[in-house]
């Protein structure tokens, strides 16, 4: 087993890197000239030039990929120019607080999605399933920006029980529970997509699993109905879920781009709209690697647990 | 069942394989080392007259079915080579994947998951006459009428989609498919395996009649001894990959030679048999990527010396009373040694 | 030679069991509810140019923020005075355009790259895969992101990247199915018709990807249409005075406190449209997907429901023995057919003795045997009528406990696959110690002890390192030999087998039935054996029953059914099979086809197929005369001693 995961840790070098290629490209490909979009147009060419020369783009992209990567292997990230601070500094300090909201949410639709679709294939047909679907249905319909702003109205202005945005209270804040205070609203708005996804897939999946001939053996030999599903279904089910919560992670971190927007919380995802429409593209290359690198880990936690689970996968 | 007529002696084989080899996997890493590599099929010579039918039969992980898509051009042996009419099949195949097709065809196990299920049984049947043959529409039209005909099915039919077929009746259809385009010879892998006893009888019986009427050669591919037995003018046993035994069919039930072709036949269950040979231990296969040093039956024989373990026994180590019966073993069976127990009282 | 095989197949039952693809849509209220939504939106949006709104994108500082209702602006207007009826319609009309664009775009060229990969393989798959692999490493939304940051924002951009960040999943989907498809037998069939690699990629393995990528559109242009207006929202997408529902959301957004409606109204139109896709969605989803379709994700509950008329309950019969089945009737309610699969079945086990049941697929032999135990998945399935007495005790009327209770422990089973009978994420240790453990209050090392003494019964070499073997690990005669162990666990008085050497080579089928025979008389349990296969039986068992079309046609001692049928069915099925040794024995075929147990004939069900049937034979019920105490057969004109089919 520590092979595997050896092995798999191994596997994720050249993924990373990968991302790394990807990254730099994406940014390489802009149109226009970055000195240009830095300076504004009113810029000398002799300025342009020399940006260009002290930003390293006159070199071939190969050698600017090496560089870059050089950089980035020391921690530099570039400088943030809106900001006028370090890249890696800002991305750090915002993706703790994205990784609060997002891994609070993830737990959450983890545990409820896991229930609620156990209860609906358990139930099938009965009156909890149908409510379940229709809830699943109406969850994943829902645009979460939409549903931010609808409970923010609800819950923060007109019954005033959460605050409307922020991470803590401006004043006498700081400590866990009014941290707990400002995440409710949006690790829940965050959460909702991805229940639901995780609870229709559940469903899906136990009912498959119910239907395998070693379930009919579980049967014959005289188990009790509530060890057939939970533990003899349940895990089989459970591993053709765990990918999917690996995935759902990708689609909860970049649904708190607009969660983050709408409650204004400090998190990546704000940082990078408010990036992106000032052209800060270092900040904005920087917050995107280090998103893609968190997700490309959590996905291999997701496949060896996974394995842990089956055998036949080893 | 059997062809009573002696097979097309003399000349030169219609399909001869010489030392014909199938490794999977075993291809190089990318970081150094090779991948586990499987011998499905190692060093098979075997030739099929015009006109015989040729019985291959062994358990499943033998490399018989392996066998069978060399033969019909859909894999390609890593070794050796295979000749039909005394061409080469690998050239022959690069230079024109057609004039295979044409003279090769074959029968799949699975008659309903050889049928397209979004294709009407006409267009199923036409791709052949349209692809391998100069035939124009009416010229098509006819055949597949006659094709109907000799498979004894209705013309109605044609307009169907397959789910709407027994299996016995799919399994009609992907032979008259296989007849299309005129093939000289027809590869049967398993053809009757996946029916109820009751339609097997059937296909057997068409089978046999198609071969009679069209002058055909088949390979028959099974695991079942009763059925090959039924069948066969020669039968080849396979094991591990190797073949173990080949001989006239006659001479391979009456005497056989290898201790796991005997094995083979003590085992098969018979009405009206009480008693099945069975080895005492759960003996198995050996392991495909650890394969052993010597015969590969070794381990599960009764004969077994250290010669057995240390060496593989060459394809014609043994030779039986009729020329064309070797076997692979170091230590044969003396005819009278084997089989009295096979034969099963006439149960009518 | 079978000459009524020239006959038309049984045409399938007129439209009752395969309903048309849209009448089943129909027959969904919800995606039906959600089509009509869906077409209302779209004919409203297509129809904005020709309806009577006003200008959207005129403002008027003058009515700005008027609430809904007022005159003249029935959704009252925005921050800028502009109608937002007028611009609600708009911009639905550009959400759903550039939904649908972003849909097709993903799907083509996701599609294409995923037939290209899952057909061609090898190198070409893994360069196409490595690249796929590499985009998702990205969460999703973020790539979005990353690609409107390079191209600028603006609604096309955003389609753009919401097309492209989905092509990945397309080609992903649409690889795993082509990959499947071109190792089926059709598409190497098709190789040999002479259909070149281009031709059997498009014209044979697209049809059947078809579906998929339908089912795949289906359930993502909901999300698509949320994630452009997603990108929009948040200023990335539309840009002024151009508006989509997203940016009409993401501008109302800023006065939300003073003036909800103006982002409440948009969002519930972007809730409208994609909860109508996907109503509509699932059910296209339901109606393609074949599995869905034939309604067998229905989970099936514990125990087979029993339908029976408890006034007529029949009596146990007299001899004694440990399990006496009377007149059991299971039947099959698929659509609006009823399948009798099992149509009054009389079975007699003493202690001890080993009754084969054989007869062809459909016959309903396995049936008979889950029956007993209550193991016929429900629904379809149920009991309809008759009796089962397990040492008097009639267990169609037993609770579910005490069911529960036999189960594995007086009654065992043994199944036909031995891969898919295990469960393959538990040791066979842990399986075989929970079925002990189940019945026995044993723990710890005493339950290890014996669970390896069961293995070492059942002749499994190192038993004891075999315990943390998975299913997996071991071929498939020792996996039988693990599930005959289980069966055996708790001294069973009654092991029932179901084709339990079916799937087993031959020499380890003789192994495991020499086994199985060495264990009953040991044990001297009740075996109730059920194959296809004659030689089988010799091998086995004392008594023979022959099953066709649900009922028992044959029943006696197996020299006697074997040597001396008297059901011509009998004669005939053991005739048709090559015997080894016999290779001039011309193999007599059945002509025909059983009939299907949802449409039975009258009088004898084999008469169809019968050379000796009279009219005597298509008439009433045919009942199982027994002459003696073992032996009976139900045919009116049974053959005699010697005598041919």
């Amino acid at each position: 087993m520590a092979g595997y995961i050896a092995k798999r840790l191994l596997a994720a070098i050249p993924v990373l890197f990968g991302l790394t290629i990807i990254v730099f490209l994406i940014m390489a490909m802009i149109p226009g000239d970055p000195a240009t979009a830095i300076l504004g147009s009113y810029a000398t060419p002799e300025n342009v030039a020399k940006l260009n020369k002290d930003l390293g783009l006159d070199k071939t992209l190969v050698e600017q990929y090496l560089i870059w990567i050089g950089n980035l292997f020391e921690g530099d990230l570039g400088r943030s120019y809106t900001l006028n601070r370090p890249v890696l500094d800002e991305v750090l300090e915002r993706f703790s607080a994205t990784l609060i909201l997002a891994g609070t949410a993830l737990v959450l639709c983890s545990i409820l999605g896991l229930i609620a679709g156990i209860i609906s294939a358990v139930r099938q047909y009965g009156w909890a399933d149908k409510a379940i679907t229709l809830l699943v249905l109406i969850g994943i319909s829902t645009p979460s920006f939409w549903l931010g702003l609808l409970l923010i109205l609800v819950f923060a202005v007109n019954l005033k029980l959460f605050p409307v945005s922020g991470m803590y209270a401006i004043y006498g804040g700081g400590d866990l529970p009014d941290l707990l205070h400002h995440l409710a609203l949006p690790a829940f708005t965050l959460s909702v997509v991805a229940t639901g996804v995780i609870a229709r897939l559940t469903r899906t999946a136990m009912l498959e699993v119910l239907r395998q001939d070693y379930i009919r053996t579980a049967r014959a030999k005289g188990l009790s109905e509530r060890k057939v599903i939970y533990k003899h279904a349940f895990k089989s089910a459970l591993v053709s879920i765990i990918p999917v919560i690996g995935i759902q992670a990708g689609f909860v971190i970049g649904g708190a781009v607009y969660i983050e927007t709408v409650f204004q919380w400090p998190g990546i995802g704000s940082m990078l709209v408010k990036a992106i429409s000032t052209r800060d593209l270092l900040l904005v290359q920087g917050g995107v690697l280090v998103v893609a690198a968190a997700y490309v880990l959590f996905n291999l936690l997701a496949d060896v647990v996974q394995t842990l689970l089956d055998p036949r996968l080893r | 069942m059997n062809q009573q007529s002696p097979p097309g002696t003399g000349g030169a084989p219609l399909l001869a394989m010489t030392d014909i080899e199938r490794v999977f996997g075993g291809e190089r890493k990318l970081f150094g080392g090779h991948n586990p590599a499987v011998h499905a099929v190692q060093g098979v010579s075997l030739d099929v007259k015009r006109g015989e039918t040729l019985g291959v039969v062994g358990e499943s992980g033998c490399g018989k079915s392996t066998l069978a898509r060399l033969v019909t051009g859909l894999d390609h042996p890593t070794a050796g080579t295979i000749t039909f009419e005394g061409q080469d099949l690998g050239a022959l195949s690069r230079k024109d994947r057609k004039a295979l097709a044409s003279k090769v065809q074959y029968v799949f196990q699975d008659p309903v998951a050889s049928l397209n299920p979004r294709k009407t049984i006409r267009s199923i049947l036409e791709a052949p006459l349209k692809h391998l043959t100069r035939l124009d529409a009416d010229g098509r039209e006819k055949r597949l009428a006659d094709m109907l005909q000799a498979v004894n099915l209705s013309p109605e039919f044609l307009e169907r989609y397959p789910h709407e077929f027994s299996g016995g009746q799919a399994q009609r259809i992907g032979i008259a498919r296989a007849l299309a385009a005129k093939p000289e010879l027809i590869v049967l892998d398993e053809p009757v395996s996946a029916l109820d006893v009751s339609v097997q009888a059937q296909v057997l019986n068409l089978l046999d009649d198609l071969k009679a009427q069209f002058g055909l050669t088949y390979i028959f591919i099974s695991h079942d001894l009763s059925v090959v037995e039924s069948v066969s003018d020669r039968v080849a046993v396979m094991y591990f990959g190797r073949l173990a035994e080949v001989g006239p069919a006659r001479e391979v039930f009456r005497a056989p030679l290898h201790p796991y072709t005997d094995l083979l036949m003590r085992s098969a269950p018979a009405p009206g048999r009480h008693n099945l040979m069975s080895e005492d231990a759960a003996a198995e296969l050996p392991d495909p990527y650890n394969p052993p040093k010597g015969c590969a039956f070794a381990a599960r024989c009764g004969q077994a010396t250290s010669l057995c373990l240390a060496e593989k026994p060459a394809p014609d180590a043994a030779k039986g009373t009729d020329d064309a019966h070797f076997a692979a073993c170091h230590h044969p069976l003396a005819p009278a040694e084997a089989v009295k127990a096979n034969v099963a009282p006439d149960t009518t | 030679m079978a000459e009524t095989t020239l006959s038309a197949p049984a045409k399938p039952a007129p439209n009752s069991n395969r309903p048309g693809t849209a009448a089943l849509l129909l027959n969904n209220t919800l995606a039906t509810s959600g089509l009509a939504v869906l077409l209302a939106i779209c004919l409203i949006a297509l129809a904005a140019p020709i309806l009577p709104l006003p200008d959207p994108d005129v403002t008027a500082p003058a009515n700005r923020l008027l609430p809904v209702f007022s005159e003249g602006h029935l959704l009252g207007t925005d921050h800028l005075g502009r109608d937002l009826l007028s611009r609600l319609i708009w911009g639905t009309r550009v959400s759903l355009a550039v939904g649908l664009s972003a849909t097709a775009i993903a799907a083509f060229f996701g599609s294409l790259l995923g037939l290209v990969a899952g057909y061609a393989g090898g190198r070409t798959d893994a360069v196409i895969m490595r690249g796929i692999d590499m985009v998702m490493a990205f969460p999703y939304i973020l790539l979005a992101l990353a690609i409107v940051a390079v191209l600028g924002p603006g609604l096309l951009n955003a389609l753009y990247a919401i097309a492209l960040v989905n092509i990945p999943f397309f080609a992903r989907n649409i690889r795993g199915i082509t990959l499947g498809l071109s190792r089926r037998e059709f598409v190497d069939a098709a190789r040999l018709s002479g259909k070149s690699p281009v031709q059997i990629l498009f014209l044979e393995i697209l049809p059947n990807v078809l579906p998929v990528i339908v089912i795949t559109m289906s359930t993502t242009i909901g999300w698509m249409i949320l994630e452009t207006a997603g990108l929009s929202f948040l200023g990335l997408g539309a840009q002024p005075p151009q508006a989509d529902l997203g940016s009409m959301l993401g501008e109302g957004r800023k006065i939300l406190f003073t003036a909800p409606h103006v982002s409440i109204i948009p969002g519930l139109m972007i809730f409208a449209l994609v909860m109508s896709i996907n109503l509509f969605g699932d059910g296209v989803r339901d109606i393609l997907d074949p599995r869905l379709r034939a309604g067998s994700l229905t989970r099936p509950v514990s125990r087979t429901a029993v339908e029976r008329d408890c006034t007529s309950v029949p009596q146990p019969s007299s001899e004694d023995g440990v399990l006496d089945v009377r007149g059991m009737r299971t039947e099959f309610q698929i659509g609006s057919s009823v399948y009798k699969a099992v149509g009054g079945v009389d079975l007699h086990l003493k202690q001890g003795e080993c009754l084969g049941i054989v007869g062809e697929s459909g016959s309903g032999k396995s049936v008979t045997a889950m029956s007993i135990m209550g193991l016929v998945p429900t629904p379809p399935g149920r009991i309809s009528g008759g009796a089962a007495y397990l040492e008097g005790e009639d267990l169609f009327a037993a609770s579910n406990r005490r069911i529960k209770d036999l189960r594995g422990g007086t009654v065992a089973y043994v199944f036909q696959d031995p891969l898919s009978t295990l469960h393959p994420l538990f040791t066979v240790g842990d399986q075989l110690k929970e079925a002990i453990s189940t019945h026995q209050p044993l723990s710890g090392k005493a339950l290890t002890d014996k669970a390896v003494e069961l293995l070492t019964l059942v002749r499994i070499p190192n038993a004891k390192e075999r315990l943390s073997a998975y299913p997996h690990e071991l071929s498939g005669g020792m996996r039988q030999r693990v599930c005959i162990a289980m069966a055996l666990a708790n001294d069973a008085k009654v092991l029932i087998a179901d084709e339990p050497t079916t799937a087993l080579d031959v020499t380890v089928q003789s192994q495991v039935l020499t086994l199985m025979n060495g264990l009953r008389r040991e044990k001297n349990t009740a075996v109730l054996f059920i194959t296809h296969d004659f030689g089988v039986v010799s091998a086995l068992c004392d008594r023979v029953a022959v099953m066709y079309a649900g009922k028992i046609v044959e029943t006696g001692t197996t020299e006697d059914v074997l040597s001396n049928p008297r059901h011509p069915y009998t004669a005939k099925l053991i005739d048709c099979v090559p015997v080894l040794g016999q290779p001039e024995r011309r193999v007599d075929a059945i002509e025909g086809r059983p009939p299907v147990v949802n449409n039975l004939p009258d009088g004898c069900a084999f008469a169809a197929r019968c050379p000796r049937a009279r009219a005597a034979c298509r008439r009433g019920e045919i009942e199982l005369e027994m002459t003696t105490g073992d032996s009976g057969v139900r045919c009116l004109f049974p053959l005699g001693k010697g005598e041919d089919a």
